[in-house]
């Protein structure tokens, strides 16, 4: 401490050393420049935050008027002045936990095929592939659902029920062990639209846990087999544990997703306002089936209930991907959460 | 067991009982090392953890699996169809591979080959499900298709029982190119605009906007599609049309697009900025001649895939234009149709040609969203020459 104080006063000649201003004044162009991207910047904001705020402002009066009836009444009669969205809330979260519990394990499956057992020069290949399904248009999945996979999908309903129908999740209103079982009754149900809604979700899913497991450290994996473990002791004691992160905030991104879904769900279901667990039986609703199915009649007291009903749609959506995100980020693996 | 004569396999956990046999020489060798030099050039050690014994197991476990489960499904239980095989084959295999591999091996061994066959099997379901989704459609469309004038006529006037060699989808495809290419030229400059902005600019303001940004990825389309319905043509009394449409389609993908460039511009390497600023060039002309070229691939992949996601989108188009049955060019003129909602609304009719169309459509629709992508794929990839 000492000498460098005595050197420093020893050298008096170089007192006018001052770190020098290094910030210019900006030049006419910069300022230009700055005033516009911030006028785009604050477009953005205006259009994106004016939708959000808008939404709020319609959902003001419903709730008011209706108070917290409006998320337990599970019918939906304008006329009868009878307005919920407790049947379709369940609904949604059925036809998104189907979907979620079909894509996770398959999401899972894919990503360490593609990150790790995958031939190095196949990767980008397959890297690609999950990107093309990916960007398929939900209606083709919606077609998919409902021409290829429903008379599979209610044989699968069927079997179901009938060795797994004491739990209730299983249960069909319906004699499982006619002679010729009824196939309807199994048909247009929150099972069904959620394998669709499940082809939607495994993508999005996929990609966020392939990219996470693709950074597991180099030098941990080599230690882990240099230290005689297979390749699955590897991915159990390296990869899963890195890419935790990723793993728990990809599911929550593909089920903001889900949650969401339309028009599939829309081809596939056949709405009912029932509250059920049921979710091989035939008949459901989900909140954006609900606005898709409804909006065409509304009134405005209606229409402003129905945009309520988005509101929250939207917010339960918007609280899953800020979770979501933030595990992603929070974790060791926290780079590159774009999805 | 055969492993004491054959090299130990690296990676297992078998070699325990060969080095045992080695041992002794790596040690004489420490201590005499001119002994070495006429030795026998030691032999290369296999490092693969799977011998060509194992691949015959496992290829015999698939095998066995499948014999089985033709036995349990149409000899044993009444379980008729490809799925019931597939999943009884599945498990069969699971654990025919767990039992041949623990004749021999141990248990890390066990777990390494079931994991591997689970990991391979769940990867081939995937691909399978997209392969036959993609397939279907065009399977389905295929009597439709190779009618041309598909490609020029438009549905004006054409019942549910004409043949295929009248009516067309041309209207759907030109409504969804109009309102995309609308959406597209409002959201790129917003999008980009706001993306430089967030990156290059940055301060307080700048994070709410990012914030705000990716809260607003989370909107449903159905909800953005039902916001334009209620303000512009419930409130301001706008008629359903395909500006209206484009619109809807524009604030659903405005976050989407805004998000991804921002992305994108914030991996640009931040010495390339400080390399140009060192230089002496504005702010403004680094972001034009280095940043934003920089980025350019990367700016055109978020493009085209937020275009991708826009093409495909149903509800917002549901809710604010139509099933026009003829072609509208005017986007401000009436009711304007688009390939997705004229897939929906044709197959909700459930007359057996029109969903035949339907597919007809979804396959044009495929094809453009494979076109699209894969004009992406090649604008993602480094150009040759450039650095």
């Amino acid at each position: 401490m000492t000498p460098t104080t005595t050197l420093r006063t020893e050298l008096p000649s170089l007192d006018a050393d001052e770190p020098r201003q290094l910030a210019g004044r900006t030049s006419g162009s910069d300022l230009v420049f700055r005033i516009v991207a911030r006028s785009f910047g604050g477009m953005v904001l205006l259009i994106t935050g004016g939708i959000g705020f808008f939404l709020a402002l319609q959902a003001v009066p419903t709730l008011q008027r209706y108070g917290t009836s409006f998320f337990t009444e599970t019918q939906w009669q304008p006329e009868a002045d009878v307005l919920g969205i407790g049947a379709v809330l369940v609904g949604t979260v059925s036809v998104a936990g189907v979907a979620l519990v079909i894509a996770f394990p398959l999401a899972l499956l894919t990503a360490l095929y593609i990150s790790e057992y995958a031939p190095p020069r196949l990767r980008p290949t397959l890297v690609s592939c999950v990107d093309l399904m990916a960007a398929v248009p939900s209606i083709i999945y919606g077609l998919w659902g409902f021409f290829l996979l429903q008379p599979h999908a209610s044989a699968v309903a069927h079997w179901l029920h009938q060795h797994l129908g004491f739990i209730p999740f299983f249960a069909v209103d319906a004699d499982a062990d006619a002679a010729v079982w009824e196939q309807t009754r199994y048909t247009a149900s929150a099972f069904v639209a959620g394998i669709a809604v499940a082809m939607m979700v495994l993508p999005m899913t996929c990609a966020v846990m392939r990219q996470v497991f693709s950074q597991a450290p180099a030098g941990e994996r080599e230690a882990a087999l240099a230290l005689g473990s297979t390749r699955w002791g590897m991915i159990r004691s390296v990869v899963l544990p890195y890419g935790r992160g990723g793993i728990i905030g990809g599911t929550m991104l593909g089920l903001g997703r889900a949650l969401g879904e339309t028009i599939a769900v829309l081809l596939i279901i056949s709405p009912a306002f029932d509250l059920k667990p049921r979710v091989l039986e035939i008949g459901t609703n989900t909140v954006s089936a609900l606005i898709a199915g409804r909006f065409g009649e509304a009134s405005e007291a209606q229409l402003s209930a129905l945009l309520t009903a988005g509101f929250v749609l939207f917010v339960i959506t918007l609280v899953v991907n800020t979770f979501a995100a933030m595990i992603v980020s929070r974790s060791r693996s926290g780079i590159g959460t774009d999805a | 067991m055969s492993t004491l004569t054959t090299p130990p396999p690296g990676g297992t956990h078998r070699s325990e009982t060969s080095t045992a046999e080695d041992a002794p020489r790596t040690f004489l060798r420490a201590e005499l090392p001119q002994a070495h030099r006429d030795a026998v050039p030691e032999e290369r050690r296999l490092l693969t953890s799977i011998r060509p014994d194992d691949r015959l197991a496992i290829a015999g476990s698939w095998i066995a699996a499948a014999c089985l489960a033709w036995v349990i499904c149409r000899r044993l239980m009444p379980w008729d169809g490809v799925l019931p095989f597939v999943v009884v084959m599945l498990v069969c295999a699971l654990i025919l591979i767990a039992l041949t591999t623990a004749l021999t091996g141990t248990r890390a061994e066990v777990g390494d080959r079931v994991a591997s066959a689970l990991v391979h099997a769940g990867a081939l379901t995937v691909g399978i499900a997209l392969v036959s989704t993609i397939v279907f459609v065009f399977a389905r469309g295929a009597e439709a298709l190779p009618h041309l004038n598909l490609f020029t006529e438009d549905m004006s006037g054409v019942g549910p029982r004409d043949p295929f060699t009248r009516g067309g989808v041309l209207h759907a495809i030109l409504g969804t190119l109009i309102q995309v290419a609308i959406a597209v030229v409002i959201t790129v400059p917003l999008g980009i605009g706001a993306a430089v902005f967030m990156t290059e600019v940055g301060g307080p303001f700048a994070r709410v906007v990012r914030t705000v940004v990716e809260a607003m990825t989370a909107l449903p389309s159905i909800v953005a599609g039902l916001f334009i319905y209620t303000t512009l043509i419930v409130t301001l009394g706008v008629a359903r049309s395909g500006i209206a449409a484009a619109l809807a389609l524009s604030v659903m993908m405005l976050p989407i697009i805004a998000r991804a460039a921002d992305v994108v511009l914030r991996i640009v390497p931040g010495g390339l900025r400080e390399a140009s600023l060192a230089l002496g060039s504005s702010r403004w002309r680094t972001v034009w001649h280095v940043v934003l070229p920089t980025a350019r691939p990367g700016l055109a992949t978020a493009l085209i895939l937020g275009v991708a996601r826009g093409i495909g989108e149903t509800s917002p188009v549901l809710l604010t234009s139509g099933a026009a049955s003829f072609v509208v060019v005017d986007p401000t003129d009436g009711v304007m149709n688009s390939l997705p909602l004229f897939i929906f609304s044709t197959v909700r009719s459930g007359e057996p040609i029109y969903i035949q169309r339907a597919f007809a459509a979804a396959a044009v629709l495929m094809a453009l969203v494979l076109i699209l992508f894969v004009v992406a794929r090649l604008l993602a990839r480094p150009r040759k020459g450039t650095r």
